[in-house]
């Protein structure tokens, strides 16, 4: 089974977040990167699935040369090779239009995306992906199985969930409790070095949206705390005070 | 020139996320000028509730009254919605950022070679170029994103637009469904939330962490949440632990929530969690820890143990009602 994993290089979720060159430009200094964590369940079903039918996993980001030690991450955790688009990711479309051209060379049996990714949190690369391909794409789901040519999902959809049943090739933007997240080990590390990182230039997408300008959450007051001895107060509070009761 | 609206539902009941979106557009509409907003719903729906989309400002609503879409494909929606961009030479679609509106603006968007922004929090603005304003990094900071010229997709996030409402009634145009639709996917069943309000709909949260011990001394979180009538939620390690299920995990990889108040017990506050509560209107945290981080996010806050203060509460809302 030939699997496509796309990743997103993105702060940790314990970052701070701050802009510089008047709140144009997102503030690098200090931030640890790493791969999305939805795209790392994505990546983990891979793995997981390479495990019990063989195959083989190519991991694809479209990114700068920056992105690099996050694909190497992907390739020590278990990806054959990878190919970096080399762009800076900044719309949807643009990021899917990249994706499919790779996608259309090569055909891939499963893509396995994020249900979104944590810095832009779009959630619709997969859905632009799929209608360009011309192939279902199904998000997010919790869980897959190949049973034959038939991938059978359970998709989570506000209030509840859904059990979809499609023929591959699918797209698939993952999230929880999809595969547990996998630690590359020493092997995993040492071979990553070797494994081949292909980079290619983007094809040209004309209609593409611009980020003009950046704001961080504006700072919360401090909070207002009512001792436990008169904790029935909140509820005055939020009546009267907040009004939200 | 028209606004396409996409409207999703369940059972025959329009959700509060897409009458948002109707909204949404009837405003945007304002905004450009001379728009008609035209909703376009799928499945089994009674005329009342599709007249009443009038009431949020659609001119017109079109609906393929065939029981073959009451589940919400996502192949053979988006094919319906893009198809239908063209033959009303929409310039806009507008739906909700939800699991429906990123798998199908996606679609959209690839059929049609439109633009499209989601996760949008505010009315565009159009001053010089088509700039709408979007959430992101989970909720930590916004960004002002400028849109070509030509069709444009805004996927809206809840609770961005407070909703007004006429007497005002929309006319329904019925359309067959088209032949040749593909119908890729077999949804071959489902599962429904427990409980009476739903997470993501609802105005008011209790959300319980680690601190409550065990799944156990739910009732107590439950107890409040229906005196409060608000939805439940919790923390990701409540539902790794299998204290409670996976859909009311809240947070970074969760579920986002932005209701009016949020009330956070025995929760510490890890920035994953907080990326999925930030954007509620009041937070409330109530955990024996004063260092507990949350006190830094949170509106109003008790120090204390939950097992004693959580009962009081409820006793106190009921002595209210
Ligand atoms: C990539 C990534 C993504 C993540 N995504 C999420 C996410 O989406 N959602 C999420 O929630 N977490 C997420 N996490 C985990 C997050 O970092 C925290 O571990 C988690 O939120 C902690 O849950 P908690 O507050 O319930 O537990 P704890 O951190 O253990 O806190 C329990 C709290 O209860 C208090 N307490 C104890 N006893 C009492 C009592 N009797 N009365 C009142 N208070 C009491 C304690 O003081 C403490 O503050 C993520 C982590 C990572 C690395
Ligand atoms: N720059 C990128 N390179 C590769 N894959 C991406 C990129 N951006 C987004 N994706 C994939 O698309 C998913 C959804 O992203 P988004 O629509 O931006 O929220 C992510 O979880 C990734 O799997």
């Amino acid at each position: 089974m030939k699997i496509l994993v796309c990743i997103t290089h993105v702060p940790d979720t314990t970052s701070k977040i701050a802009f510089t060159d008047n709140n144009t430009k997102f503030d690098v200094s200090g931030i640890q990167f790493i791969i999305g964590p939805y795209d790392d369940y994505a990546l983990a079903k891979a793995v997981e699935l390479k495990e019990s039918n063989s195959g083989n996993i190519t991991v694809l980001c479209v990114g700068e040369v920056n992105v690099e030690p996050t694909m190497r991450k992907a390739l020590a955790i278990g990806a054959d090779d990878a190919i970096r688009v080399n762009a800076n990711p900044t719309d949807s479309v643009f990021v899917a239009q990249q994706i499919a051209a790779i996608a259309k060379e090569d055909q891939y049996d499963l893509i396995l995306m994020g249900r979104e990714s944590i810095d832009f949190n779009s959630g619709v690369v997969h859905g632009i992906v799929g209608s360009l391909l011309d192939i279902p794409s199904v998000s997010p789901v919790m869980k897959l199985e190949i049973e034959g040519e038939t991938a059978k999902m359970t998709r989570e959809i506000e209030g509840g969930q859904e059990f979809i049943e499609v023929q591959l090739p699918v797209i698939a933007g993952c999230q929880e409790p999809i595969a547990e997240w996998k630690i590359a080990n020493m092997r995993g590390i040492m071979s990553a070095r070797t494994k081949p990182l292909k980079v290619i230039e983007p094809v040209a997408c004309d209609k593409i949206t611009s980020t003009l300008s950046y704001e961080k959450l504006p700072a919360k007051g401090s909070v207002k705390l009512i001792p436990a001895e008169n904790a029935e107060e909140l509820i005055d509070l939020l009546k009267n005070e907040a009004k939200v009761l | 020139m028209s606004i396409l609206v996409c409207i999703e539902g369940d059972e025959g009941i329009i959700k509060k996320t897409s009458i948002e979106a109707v909204y949404y557009a009837s405003e945007t509409g304002k905004i450009i000028g001379d728009e008609e907003v035209i909703a376009v719903a799928l499945g089994s729906y009674d005329t009342a509730v599709l007249e009443n989309l009038g009431n949020y400002g659609a001119t017109k609503v079109i609906h393929v009254n065939d029981e073959k879409l009451d589940k919400s494909q996502i192949g053979v929606y988006s094919e319906i919605f893009a198809e239908l961009v063209q033959t009303t030479s929409a310039n806009l679609v507008i739906m909700s950022k939800s699991s429906f509106g990123d798998n199908i603006g996606g679609r959209i968007a690839g059929k049609t070679g439109a633009s499209i922004v989601s996760n949008v929090v505010a009315l565009p603005n159009v001053s010089s170029e088509f700039e709408v304003r979007k959430s992101i990094f989970t909720g930590k900071a916004f960004a002002t994103v400028s849109m070509p010229e030509g069709l444009k997709i805004l996927l809206v996030k809840r609770n961005s637009v407070e909703v007004n409402q006429t007497d005002d009634k929309a006319v329904i145009e019925q359309i067959p469904l088209p032949n040749a639709l593909n119908f890729h996917e077999k949804i071959t069943g489902s599962e429904k939330a427990e409980g009476d309000v739903l997470l993501d709909d609802a105005e008011i949260v209790v959300s319980g962490g680690r601190g409550l011990k065990g799944p156990e001394n739910w009732d107590m979180i439950e107890d409040l949440a229906k005196a409060l009538g608000a939805a439940t939620g919790c923390s990701k390690p409540v539902s790794d632990q299998g204290w409670r299920p996976h859909h009311e995990h809240v947070g970074q990889t969760g579920v986002k929530v932005s209701p009016n108040l949020y009330i956070a017990i025995g929760i510490s506050g890890a920035i994953q969690h907080l990326a999925g509560v930030n954007s509620s209107k009041v937070l409330v945290a109530i955990n024996i820890d004063p260092d507990a981080p949350f006190f830094k996010a949170a509106d109003y806050g008790i120090v204390g143990d939950a097992f004693d203060v959580v009962p009081r509460l409820t006793e106190k809302v009921k002595s209210l009602k």
